[in-house]
């Protein structure tokens, strides 16, 4: 038998994608999960690496994208290490950042992408485990996947699903832990004298890793380092997904190059600057810039940190300017602070003070009580580096960037009292507050 | 000759502000306008460490951790 009439065994693999559409390509207008058969004939099998896999991924400069921006090999790396002790991965699906909607995007059309990272971290590390952390509406279809890949006999260690809590919490990585060993609410542990790295699920070495972050190692596990630097820009490459708000409507799931510029990704022109208050990078725990500032800032976390904001995890929320940004930012810190764990000091007092305060901003006036936003960035360095997580450091941020970005608006608070009609629902989502629009429904553009 | 870098830190899932601490070792540690510890994030200077282990010892809520290496 020749070469020629004989079957190959081996599927061709499939052609890498070229340009920053890689996770969201052929993701535009579907409503239904990609099935594990038109997943494999898109992206062919995945490749078993093993342990290079370490490696290759640290080549491609790999960092997470569930706001922490830590680089994946170096994860990786700590618990490789650890092998003997049975590693578990973590997939992080909780996504409890309200204004966040990418990974219930990728959950809900690309699971198998967020799957088959997992897996290959598995084996990259020698996990025995494997956990997808799913909120309760996603816990069927990340099931469904599961079951399909069982069937086929795909993974050597079978996937668990298990749910998380409908907090904003329940993705902090030692509070997912926590939950998973048998903890009702998602309390976040001391992690400065044992990381989860060291002992996490079940006692063993966890690596948790955002739903985003596996689907770029489903990629990388693919095509490869250096396929996945062609995008990118400077120190970080590849691309990332971003949830933007008060754009284009509905929230709206975008993939773009890490470095590439923001004016460009968001179409900015002098229309939609001057129709906006103010832009939120991040999240709740992230910070506010100006407009102009936004126009000017890369897709890059250390410029944004250097102007004092963090690009987290990949929300972009664009303030109109017929709502009041005082209250907008109010909502979000009483939120915030009725959504901590209560277990730490700083955090349990500061944050209902600074709630208090940012209420004053919003409602108070000329003959309310006098708030002065000296004693706000008293409170924020308080509070910020004494909690047993990050949730006191992200209030702190996103308080001191807003009162800095909306001075303006505080100034005339302080002389003419609150606006006049401030909107019953908020632009900001605030679980359990009316909002301006629905809360589950994600739109992808290229 | 090593010399070990060590930091002092509270474990505030386990701190009550009880202030024990703030009084063995009042070099280091204030308190704050609630009654909870602030530990500075420097390496403990080596004269501090014998009073930094009673303190850790005396803590109710054994919330006080010295760790190795720098914060």
């Amino acid at each position: 038998m020749t070469n020629a009439t004989r079957h190959s065994a081996v599927r061709q693999p499939a052609a890498p994608p070229l340009g920053s559409t890689r996770l969201l390509a052929g993701l535009e207008d579907r409503s239904k999960p990609v099935r594990l058969g038109e997943h494999l004939a898109r992206w062919g099998e995945l490749p078993d690496w093993g342990r290079p896999l370490v490696d290759e991924v640290q080549a491609a400069g790999l960092v997470g994208h569930g706001g922490a921006w830590f680089p994946v090999a170096t994860k990786w790396r700590s618990v490789e290490a650890r092998r003997l002790r049975r590693p578990v991965i973590v997939a992080n699906g909780a996504e409890g950042e309200p204004a966040s909607r990418k990974d219930a995007l990728l959950l809900s059309l690309a699971p198998h992408l967020v799957l088959d990272g997992a897996m290959a971290a598995a084996r990259a590390v020698g996990a025995t485990r494997v956990v997808a952390y799913v909120g309760r509406r996603h816990v069927a279809a990340v099931a469904a996947a599961v079951a399909d890949r069982r069937r086929a006999g795909l993974d050597p260690v079978a996937i668990e699903v298990a749910v998380s809590p409908d907090a904003f919490l329940a993705g902090q990585e030692s509070a997912a832990v926590n939950v998973l060993n048998g903890s009702e609410r998602p309390l976040p542990s001391f992690t400065a004298i044992r990381s989860v790295r060291d002992r996490g699920v079940a006692g063993r070495p966890t690596v948790v890793h955002n739903v985003e972050t596996l689907a770029h190692v489903a990629l990388i596990a693919r095509f490869g380092a250096r396929w996945f630097r062609r995008v990118g820009d400077g120190g970080n490459a590849g691309t990332m997904l971003l949830t933007v708000s008060g754009r284009w409507g509905d929230p709206t799931v975008v993939e773009a190059p890490i470095g590439g510029s923001l004016a460009d990704l968001l179409r900015l022109d002098p229309a939609i600057v001057g129709n906006r208050a103010g832009a939120l990078l991040g999240g709740y725990g992230g910070g506010w810039v100006s407009m102009h500032a936004l126009a000017g800032l890369p897709l890059d976390e250390l410029a944004a940190r250097r102007i004092g904001t963090s690009l987290g995890a990949g929300v972009v929320a664009l303030l109109p300017r017929d709502v009041c940004p005082l209250v907008e930012v109010a909502a979000v810190v009483d939120h915030l602070r009725r959504h901590g764990a209560g277990q730490c000091g700083p955090c349990a007092n500061g944050l209902p003070q600074l709630a208090d305060l940012m209420w004053d901003l919003a409602l108070g006036g000329p003959h309310a009580r006098r708030t002065d936003v000296g004693s706000i960035t008293e409170l924020c360095a308080l509070v910020e580096g004494r909690g047993a997580c990050r949730h006191p450091d992200g209030v702190a941020r996103f308080v001191r960037s807003a009162c800095l970005v909306f001075a303006e608006e505080i100034a005339i608070h302080e002389r003419r009292g609150p606006c006049r009609f401030v909107a019953r629902e908020r632009f900001l989502p605030v679980p359990g507050v009316p909002s301006r629009r629905p809360s589950s429904h994600h739109r992808v553009i290229r | 000759m090593t010399t070990w870098r060590l930091t002092l830190v509270v474990d505030p899932t386990r701190c009550d502000g009880r202030g024990v601490c703030a009084e063995l070792l009042p070099e280091w540690i204030t308190t704050d306008r609630w009654g909870y510890p602030i530990l500075p994030s420097a390496d403990l200077p080596g004269e501090l460490v014998g009073h930094a282990e009673l303190a850790i010892d005396q803590c109710p809520r054994m919330a006080l951790h010295l760790v190795e290496g720098g914060r």
